[in-house]
C-alpha cells in the first residue's frame, strides 16, 4: 500500500499522468461553463426584486465556494506533506494558493459589482464580503511566507502549518463576522443571502460550480507540473526531459 | 549506544551525503571530518534531532530518537556555533538557565567549582556582556561538564578559545571518555587528543550523481 | 517538568527586568496611538465615545504585535532556542512559559493602563470596567496566537511586516468581540455573551497554540 502511494506520488509519475488529464478537464470546464452561462444569462427568469442585475451570482457564488474549497485543499495537501513528507502534496498546496486567491478576488470584485445596483455603493461591509476579504488576507499570508523562506522544504512546512492554523480559524472568523454583521446590518442586507432559489436559477448555479471545479482541476494540474519541474530541476528525470527536447 | 543507519542529507536541493552509517558505543570519541560545506554541521544537527534527514534512522539505545526523545535528550548535550549566553544574565545565572531546561538544579557551590575548572573563578556575578567571546565559550564548557550527559555532540568546540582553552577542551574530552562517556565532534583546528579516536570522512559519502 | 516551566518563566522575566526601558515602549506606543485619535477629530464626548472601543482595541492589537519580536528573536540569535528544543521537557510547555512571560510583560501592562485611555476617550465607568475585562481575556490570546506567527517568521530577514500580515487576520475575531463588548456596555446591556466567547477562544488558544508554536519552532530550526 505504501509503495503504491509512493509510486503514484512521485513527481515524475505525476508529470506524465497530468499531461493526459489536463485537456479533459480543460475542455469539459469550457463546455459546462458555456452551458451554465447560457442558462444563467439567457434562460433563467429575472428576479422579481432585482431584475436582471442578480445574474452576477452565477459567477460570484461559485467563486466564493471555490475560494473556501481551495483553501481546504491547500490545507489538507499541506498537512499530508507535513505529516507524511510527500513532496507532491507540498507542490499541490503551493500551486493552489494563487488560484484560490484569484477566486477570492473574483468573488470580491463580483460582489462589489453586485453591490452597486443593489445598494448604490461599490463596497459594503456585509458578512460574506468581509469574510472573503479576510480569506484573501489569509491567502496572502500563506503566499508571503512561502516566498520569504529560501529553503523549499522549510518554506513548505512553515506555510503548511500556517494553512492548517488558518483552517482552524476560518470557522471562528466566519462566525465572528456573521455575528458582527447582524449587529450592524441595514434592511437591504437580508436580500444578499440565499433567497429560496427557483430551480431555473439553481441549475445554472450548480453548473457553474462544477465548471469552476473542472477549471481548478485543469489549472492546478498545470501549475503543479510547473512546480514539479522547477523544484526537481536538478534531478535526473527533469534533466533527461530537457535533453530530449 | 548511538546507531546511524543510511543517513541522507539534502540542503538547498543538493545532496550532501547519503548512505551514511556508523555506530558509537560508550567510551568512544568520533571526529566528523570534511571540507567546508560538506554537511558537518547539518549532520550534527540531524544527530540532535534538530533537523530531519532525507532518509535514514538514528537509534539511541536501540530505539529511534523520534520515539525516544525524552531519554535521548536527557543523556545528550549539544554545543553549536552560537554561544547561547545571555548578555544580561551573570555567568552563574547563565549556567543555571542552561541546566534548568534539562531540569537539573545543582547548588551554587558545585557550579562554582566547575567554573573554577574552566578558568572563570570569581566571575560568577559578572554579566555576560562583560565577557569576551572566549570566556563565553568557557561557560559552555562548564555547562557541558555539569550536564550529566553521556553523549557530547560538539560542533566546532574550539571556536574562540585561546591556547589554554583548547587544552582544557581536549582534556575534558579525554576525561569524559575515560569516565565512560562518548563524544562526537567536528573541528577545523587540529585537536590533539590523548586517547584513541575514530573518524568519519563525510566526503566519502557524497555522490556526484543526480538523484532520481 | 513544572520546575523547568517555572525557571524559564523567571529567566525571561529577569532578562526583561534588566532592560526595563525596553518594556515601556509598547505601553507608550499604546497611549500615543490612542491619543492621536482625539487630535484627528473634533474631540466631543459623543464622537470619542463612539470610536473608543475600536480605537483602544486596535491600538492594543498593534502594541502587542510590535512587542512579539521579543518572544524568540533573542533566543534564536544567540542559540538558546536550540538548547530549549534539546530539552528533555516537552517543548510545548517551555513555549507556554515564554508566552506567559510575554503576556505578563506586555499584555498585562496594557490592561492596567487601559482605564486611563478609557478616560481619554470619554468612556463611562461601566464601559471602562468591561474594557479591562475584555482586554484581560483577549491579550493572552494575542500573545498565544502571536507566538505561532513569530515562530514561523523568526528566521526571516526583516520578518516584521510578514509577521503582521500573518497574525492580524487571526486576531480579527478577538477584536470583533472585544470591541463589541465595550460598545454594548456603554448602552448598559449585558456583555456576558461576548466575554464568554473571549473566554472560549482563550481556552482554545491555550490548548492549541503552544502545540502549533512548538511544531513551528522545530520547522524553523531545521534549516
Amino acid at each position: 500500500m505504501w509503495n503504491w502511494i509512493q509510486r503514484f506520488s512521485s513527481p515524475k509519475y505525476f508529470y506524465e499522468m497530468s499531461a493526459k488529464l489536463i485537456p479533459w478537464f480543460a475542455i469539459s470546464a469550457f463546455l459546462v461553463g458555456m452551458y451554465g452561462l447560457y442558462l444563467g444569462l439567457f434562460v433563467a427568469p429575472p428576479d422579481y426584486q432585482q431584475g436582471e442585475s442578480y445574474r452576477i451570482i452565477f459567477v460570484h457564488v461559485p467563486a466564493a465556494w471555490m475560494s473556501l474549497f481551495i483553501y481546504m485543499v491547500m490545507a489538507i495537501s499541506a498537512a499530508i506533506g507535513l505529516i507524511w513528507q510527500i513532496r507532491l502534496a507540498d507542490m499541490v498546496a503551493a500551486a493552489s494558493a494563487p488560484i484560490g486567491a484569484s477566486f477570492t478576488f473574483l468573488a470580491l470584485v463580483t460582489g462589489s459589482l453586485w453591490g452597486k445596483p443593489m445598494w448604490g455603493a461599490y463596497w459594503v461591509w456585509d458578512a460574506r464580503l468581509t469574510s472573503e476579504l479576510i480569506l484573501l488576507f489569509l491567502y496572502f499570508g500563506y503566499m508571503a511566507l512561502q516566498s520569504a523562506i529560501d529553503e523549499q522544504r522549510s518554506a513548505d512546512k512553515a506555510s503548511g502549518l500556517l494553512a492548517i492554523v488558518g483552517v482552524v480559524n476560518i470557522p471562528i472568523i466566519h462566525y465572528s463576522v456573521e455575528w458582527w454583521n447582524t449587529l450592524h446590518q441595514g434592511a437591504t442586507v437580508a436580500k444578499f443571502d440565499k433567497p429560496s432559489m427557483h430551480i431555473d436559477m439553481l441549475i445554472p448555479l450548480l453548473l457553474m460550480a462544477v465548471a469552476f471545479q473542472l477549471f481548478y482541476a485543469a489549472v492546478v494540474l498545470a501549475r503543479t507540473r510547473n512546480e514539479a519541474l522547477y523544484r526537481d530541476r536538478n534531478r535526473r528525470w527533469v534533466r533527461e526531459l530537457i535533453e530530449k527536447l | 549506544m548511538l546507531e546511524i543507519q543510511s543517513l541522507e542529507c539534502v540542503r538547498d536541493d543538493r545532496l550532501l551525503f547519503s548512505d551514511l552509517s556508523f555506530t558509537l558505543a560508550e567510551s568512544e570519541v568520533l571526529q566528523i571530518e570534511g571540507a567546508n560545506g560538506c554537511g558537518k554541521t547539518s549532520l550534527l544537527r540531524i544527530l540532535c534531532g534538530l533537523r530531519l534527514p532525507e532518509s535514514g534512522n538514528i537509534m539511541w539505545q536501540g530505539e529511534s530518537i523520534q520515539s525516544n526523545r525524552e531519554d535521548y535528550y536527557a543523556n545528550m548535550v549539544y554545543i553549536g556555533h552560537l554561544p547561547c549566553i545571555k548578555a544580561d544574565l551573570t555567568v552563574l545565572e547563565n549556567v543555571r538557565a542552561l541546566l534548568d531546561t534539562r531540569s537539573l538544579s545543582l547548588n551554587n557551590a558545585v557550579i562554582e567549582v566547575e567554573l573554577a575548572k574552566v578558568g572563570l573563578e570569581s566571575y560568577e556575578d559578572v554579566p555576560g556582556k562583560a565577557l569576551s567571546s572566549g570566556q563565553r565559550r568557557r561557560i559552555l564548557l562548564a555547562f557541558v561538564a555539569l550536564s550529566k550527559a553521556s553523549l557530547w555532540v560538539l560542533d566546532e568546540p574550539l571556536t574562540a578559545l585561546d591556547v589554554q582553552g583548547v587544552e582544557l577542551m581536549e582534556s575534558m574530552i579525554v576525561a569524559h571518555k575515560r569516565a565512560g562517556g562518548s563524544v562526537i565532534f567536528t573541528t577545523h583546528h587540529g585537536m590533539q587528543l590523548d586517547c584513541e579516536m575514530r573518524s568519519v570522512q563525510l566526503g566519502d559519502y557524497a555522490h556526484a550523481e543526480l538523484r532520481e | 517538568m513544572l520546575k523547568a516551566f517555572y525557571h524559564l518563566l523567571i529567566r525571561d522575566l529577569r532578562l526583561a527586568m534588566r532592560n526595563r526601558h525596553e518594556l515601556v515602549n509598547p505601553l507608550i506606543f499604546f497611549v500615543l496611538v490612542v491619543s492621536l485619535f482625539p487630535l484627528a477629530v473634533t474631540p466631543t464626548a459623543e464622537a470619542l465615545q463612539a470610536m473608543a472601543p475600536g480605537v483602544i482595541w486596535v491600538s492594543a492589537l498593534l502594541a502587542v504585535l510590535l512587542s512579539l519580536d521579543r518572544l524568540f528573536k533573542q533566543d534564536y540569535e544567540d542559540g538558546s532556542l536550540d538548547q530549549l528544543m534539546l530539552s528533555p521537557n516537552p517543548l510545548m510547555m517551555l513555549v507556554f512559559a515564554k508566552v506567559a512571560a510575554h503576556w505578563l510583560l506586555t499584555g498585562l501592562p496594557l490592561v492596567i493602563i487601559a482605564p486611563l485611555l478609557g478616560l481619554f476617550m470619554s468612556l463611562p465607568g461601566e464601559a471602562i470596567a468591561v474594557l479591562v475585562y475584555s482586554l484581560l481575556l483577549g491579550t493572552p490570546v494575542l500573545s498565544l496566537i502571536g507566538a505561532i506567527g513569530v515562530s514561523l517568521t523568526v528566521a526571516v530577514n526583516r520578518g516584521g511586516v510578514l509577521l503582521s500580515l500573518i497574525v492580524l487576520p487571526l486576531y480579527i475575531p478577538i477584536l470583533i468581540f472585544g470591541a463589541n463588548a465595550v460598545d454594548v456596555a456603554m448602552d448598559g446591556l449585558s456583555v456576558k455573551g461576548q466575554l464568554m466567547f473571549l473566554a472560549a477562544v482563550l481556552a482554545l488558544a491555550v490548548s492549541l497554540a503552544p502545540l502549533a508554536t512548538a511544531v513551528a519552532l522545530r520547522i524553523t530550526a531545521s534549516r
